[in-house]
């Protein structure tokens, strides 16, 4: 057993620091102040935007995706470290719906000349994308979708409504699954398809969050043509490529190093804030509940480091059910540290942005937006089904 | 990185797995905690055959030589088995401090034969006043000739009444901070003036009390020097703690497959109990506790024996393992239903334990403490 990085990899890992230390310092505060604001605020998407032209040119962005489609053939351990870095940086820059999740389903799935068309794109930081499957009767049972594709010629002609689609507004591509074959149910008649979002047909509209920020989108497709060439796989086999969305580093590494980021922060705000006379540091109660975190995303970290080592090891059979438990103890911590904060916080805990704000009311956003976490890409409820399934050999419940 | 055990753990692992399935039943466990002396010398005299006792002793002293690693791995098959008696006690708190801390002399008359199995170690830190910290030490040990005379009661001495030596943790002077002016002795538990008295624990887990009245101890049998026995006692409690989290760790992997077969196989409304998601959410947070604390376990424990500064890392570790063991002991009996209440289940030793386990060398609260100070709070 070794612990320990390669010294290639502490260099590498020092590469990384170096590089988002210098150019978070130049980060607009309004991104860290809301989960939300990448892509609520022009000044946070544009840094995004830039940030990932800078990865794109270190080429940093696909490290692990075969060189003749802008990757660099790197093993899955330095995206970790690369995954792990970016996540204590709290740095955007790499687009997750894009390069996380679609990019590994067409690895796996798309056609030589689709692979050729989007993945270069995404590599160069130049397109960025959004996910059209969730449905308004569709959630976690997303297999129930009803977004119809009708196949006329060279095209299909799509007609349905999507919801919970972060960054509609923002991004240029998305990928979808509709039904092409209604005879056949759940999920054997669906299709994926890639929408370019500029298609006539496509309306946006925005749906506004607790926090009063635009990151969610409905999207009304109304007689929408998306040519027969953008479809990925077979038709009606458009489920087996939606589960490779999962084909990725999924470790969590990136939130349980946000986490510990977090906390940091925290605990430094509690050393220099007096209330009461006294540091909120020397309060029993509060430093009983930092340690208390700090517990809880140590041992986090240790469990995302089994997670990789499993997926690089034993794939990603192996590693699912682990993935799966890191999304709900990951998110789940967010949550409780962004709790434990507004508590500590006491009554400057529900103050927005103004002078009285503690950290430009930051935790009342993550109060109302951290929630989002544990429900995007699978809520931790189906998370905690698939482990039952995957790990402990219980009979599938749904 | 590589988190693999190395083939020579994965073997000690399956051994040991094989061997306590073999020699120590439940019924063995049972039985024992009704026992007076709470141990079996047969179980005993076999583990030491093994080689089990000087594991991580050097070859020089009758041990095999192997890391600490190994020793958890070990440990954490005890303690799925909960394997009674005095192992913890003789080679965690016993051996390890004469092997980082004792003379050579020492070093000769203890540990072939703790190796062996003949003599029988524990250590007397904790007291009445129930401190898990130095301040907490107030027994007193005073020169006298060539000897030192202690006074003071011990508290929660494990396994004191079977212990041919425990190492006493003494004040022999009043310091500027509570950690200095402690020293250690290797005391003979026979020595005229000790009485000891097993104490009734959840556990049944053989906690003594010790009551030292002028107990003499030959100078040469301190261990380390004088008044820095804290230093001793602290680097003790590094590698007890995260033995203490293996065992915990082993006790709640067995907790959690005793709970998937029951529930796979216990039939309500028509169903097994464990097709309905309301249990299969409690078992799958059941799995990420064991997990989490595997994992945890693991790299403290490596970082441990590798020399790395893990203070922190440590009160982290047992901080997590305290609230994951009791939580999967708690949740599985909620599976289990009311059977899971009795005296006659095997879950409930495992509840009961997890509550010792907590409270041996810092219960959550204290951990946290630690954690928080340890963070510059």
């Amino acid at each position: 057993m070794d612990f320990r990085y390669t010294p290639e990899q502490e260099a590498l890992r020092k590469e990384f620091a170096d590089f988002f230390s210098e150019e978070m310092k130049h980060v607009p505060p309004e991104l860290d102040a809301s989960m939300e604001a990448i892509f609520d605020l022009d000044i946070c998407w544009e840094f995004h935007k830039q940030l990932g032209k800078k990865l794109a040119a270190k080429g940093w962005i696909a490290m692990a995706w075969p060189k003749e489609y802008g990757g660099r053939d790197a093993p899955l351990i330095e995206q970790f470290i690369f995954n792990e870095v970016r996540g204590r940086y709290k740095a955007p820059g790499v687009d997750p719906i894009g390069v996380g999740m679609l990019a590994p389903t067409l690895l796996v799935t798309a056609s030589e000349e689709q692979k050729r068309e989007h993945l270069p794109h995404m590599a160069r930081a130049e397109r960025d994308w959004c996910q059209l499957w969730s449905e308004p009767n569709a959630g976690s049972d997303l297999a129930s979708l009803t977004t119809r594709a009708v196949r006329v010629g060279d095209e299909y002609i799509v007609n349905g409504q999507k919801i919970w689609t972060s960054g509609a507004h923002r991004t240029d591509w998305g990928f979808m699954l509709a039904r092409t074959n209604p005879e056949e149910k759940r999920s054997r008649g669906l299709s994926f398809f890639l929408v370019d979002m500029k298609t006539p047909g496509i309306t946006i509209k925005p749906l506004y969050s607790m926090a009063k920020a635009h990151m969610f989108n409905e999207v009304f497709l109304d007689d929408v043509r998306v040519p027969v060439g953008n479809r990925v796989g077979e038709e009606n086999e458009g489920w087996v490529a939606s589960q490779m969305t999962s084909n990725f580093e999924r470790s969590m590494i990136n939130l349980f190093s946000h986490a510990k980021r977090e906390l940091e922060e925290l605990v430094e705000f509690c050393k220099e804030t007096k209330w009461g006379g006294q540091p909120l540091a020397k309060n029993p109660l509060v430093r009983h509940k930092l340690a208390q975190l700090a517990i809880e995303t140590e041992a986090g970290l240790a469990y995302s480091y089994s997670v990789v080592w499993n997926q690089i090891k034993g794939g990603l059979i192996t590693a699912a059910p682990l993935a799966a438990g890191a999304k709900f103890l990951a998110t789940e911590l967010i949550q409780r540290l962004n709790y434990t904060a507004c508590e500590i916080m006491g009554l400057y805990g529900q103050v927005a942005d103004s002078r009285w704000a503690p950290r430009r009311g930051k935790y009342q956003n993550y109060y109302q937006q951290c929630m989002g976490l544990n429900m995007g890409g699978g809520t931790s409820e189906i998370m905690r089904n698939l482990v039952a399934s995957m790990a402990l050999g219980l009979p599938r419940s749904w | 990185m590589d988190l693999d055990l190395t083939e020579e753990q994965e073997m000690l692992r399956t051994m040991a797995r094989d061997f306590l399935t073999k020699e120590c039943p439940k019924t063995l466990v049972r039985e024992l905690e009704e026992d007076e002396k709470g141990y079996s010398p047969e179980l005993w005299r076999k583990m030491a055959e093994l080689g089990w006792m000087g594991l991580v002793l050097p070859e020089e002293h009758g041990g095999m030589d192997m890391g600490f690693m190994d020793l958890i791995i070990l440990l954490q098959e005890m303690g799925r088995n909960i394997v009674p008696g005095p192992f913890f006690c003789s080679v965690v708190l016993g051996s390890l401090p004469i092997l980082s801390a004792g003379t050579e002399e020492q070093k000769k008359r203890f540990l072939p034969e703790i190796a062996s199995g003949e003599m029988i170690l524990t250590m007397a830190l904790y007291e009445p006043n129930a401190r898990y910290d130095a301040s907490g030490v107030e027994t007193k040990a005073v020169a006298q000739d060539n000897n030192f005379v202690i006074n003071g009661t011990k508290l929660f001495v494990e396994n004191a009444h079977i212990a041919d030596y425990m190492i006493c943790v003494t004040r022999t002077q009043e310091g500027a901070s509570p950690e200095e002016g402690i020293s250690l002795f290797l005391v003979d538990s026979k020595s005229p003036g000790i009485k000891c008295q097993v104490i009734p624990t959840m556990a049944d887990d053989k906690l003594c009390e010790v009551v030292l009245e002028n107990v003499s101890v030959p100078k040469e049998n301190m261990l380390g020097e004088l008044d820095k026995g804290w230093r001793i006692v602290t680097r003790a409690l590094e590698h007890a703690i995260m033995a203490k989290c293996a065992e915990m760790v082993g006790g709640s992997e067995a907790v959690l497959d005793m709970t998937l077969d029951y529930v796979k196989e216990r039939v309500q409304y028509g169903k097994p109990i464990g097709s309905f998601q309301v249990i299969q959410h409690y078992c799958a947070n059941m799995w990420t506790n064991v997990a989490t604390s595997r994992n945890l376990l693991y790299k403290v424990a490596w970082d441990l024996g590798e020399g790395l500064p893990v203070a922190k890392e440590i009160a982290m570790a047992k901080g997590w393992i305290n609230q994951a063991y009791k939580f999967v002991t708690e949740r599985a009996i909620q599976c289990h239903g009311a059977i899971g209440l009795t005296r006659d289940h095997d879950v409930g030793l495992y509840y009961r334990r997890a509550k010792a386990a907590e409270l041996a060398f810092g219960d959550t609260d204290f951990q946290k403490e630690l954690v928080a100070q340890q963070m510059g709070l």
